[in-house]
């Protein structure tokens, strides 16, 4: 009987892949090893009024999306690091390096079920800085989110599905 | 090493900047850098300089990275210099579609300068 991405739902929920996707991206391309969930400090921004979230689109065998959000100090400790350059303002090339770590930990987290690896694309990121809201998405599949931190800056990454075949 | 002249196709200006460092890292000097934002660009760039190697990424608008190395072939620009595809993609199939299209080399980000290392130096040695 051939088996259907949905039949393998625990695999491609399984909160795991997001913490090892985390982890492999963050110690990989800024040198940091991060720590998840209950290892993080409370929320206590600098710049509370803007968030920084870039959002990656799954589509194909797997509708959704990956979504990563932090403060824009974290926003710009984050490019630093990428860029090898500091930052005082949340400028495109923030912007754009939060757009990076959002479609590299949506590759990374794609590549850990096969499956996802060879029939799930993914879109160009789009990176939006808010000051306050809340993703919706009606009935997922399922939705996987987790805090994490490096050092004193924190983000947060969320996956969603809302389709799966 | 002679210089090396080296051009980076990725609509990420960070990532530019991260593989231009990644490939000093590697040893790679003297190096000359030409970027890219976009394939169609890329392609510009290609009809009036002379390159010893081109990386670039997949996932792009406009004009994809396959396309980007399709074009590259059919309009005969830098027809000896070895493509490496720089992208998030990892699947068997997106490597065969990426080396059917002309590319000579594969690397999934994230990556680390061993790793660019490891895939460039031998592709530089055959220039």
């Amino acid at each position: 009987m051939t088996q259907t991405l949905r039949d393998s739902m625990h695999l491609v929920s399984d909160p795991g892949h997001l913490d090892e996707s985390v982890r492999e991206v963050f110690e990989t391309m800024l040198g940091v090893q991060c720590r998840a969930g209950a290892n993080v400090d409370p929320i206590g921004t600098h710049e509370p009024e803007v968030s920084v979230t870039a959002v990656v689109g799954f589509g194909g065998i797997l509708s959704g999306a990956c979504v990563f959000r932090c403060d824009a100090l974290a926003a710009r400790q984050i490019a630093a690091r990428m860029a090898g350059m500091e930052f005082d303002t949340v400028d495109d090339m923030v912007k754009d390096a939060i757009g990076e770590i959002c479609n590299m930990l949506a590759g990374t987290w794609k590549s850990k079920v096969p499956d996802l690896a060879a029939n799930c694309g993914l879109s160009v990121p789009a990176v939006i800085t808010v000051s306050d809201y809340d993703l919706h998405v009606q009935a997922p599949e399922f939705k996987i989110r987790e805090a994490f931190q490096f050092e004193n800056t924190r983000f947060e990454m969320t996956i969603v599905c809302d389709g799966l075949q | 090493m002679s210089e090396v002249r080296a051009l980076i196709v990725d609509d990420s200006s960070v990532m530019r900047k991260i593989v231009e460092r990644s490939l000093r890292q590697a040893g790679i000097e003297p190096l000359v850098v030409f970027e890219a934002g976009s394939g169609i660009e890329g392609l510009e760039i290609l009809k009036s300089k002379t390159v010893d190697l081109i990386l670039s990424d997949i996932n792009m608008p406009s004009m994809d990275g396959l396309e980007f190395v399709r074009q590259l072939r059919f309009q005969k620009l830098a027809p000896e210099v070895p493509v490496v595809m720089i992208t998030t993609e990892s699947s068997e199939e997106h490597v065969k579609q990426a080396i059917q299209a002309g590319a000579k080399g594969y690397i999934r980000k994230p990556f680390t300068a061993d790793q660019v290392k490891q895939r460039v130096l031998p592709l530089l040695s055959t220039v």
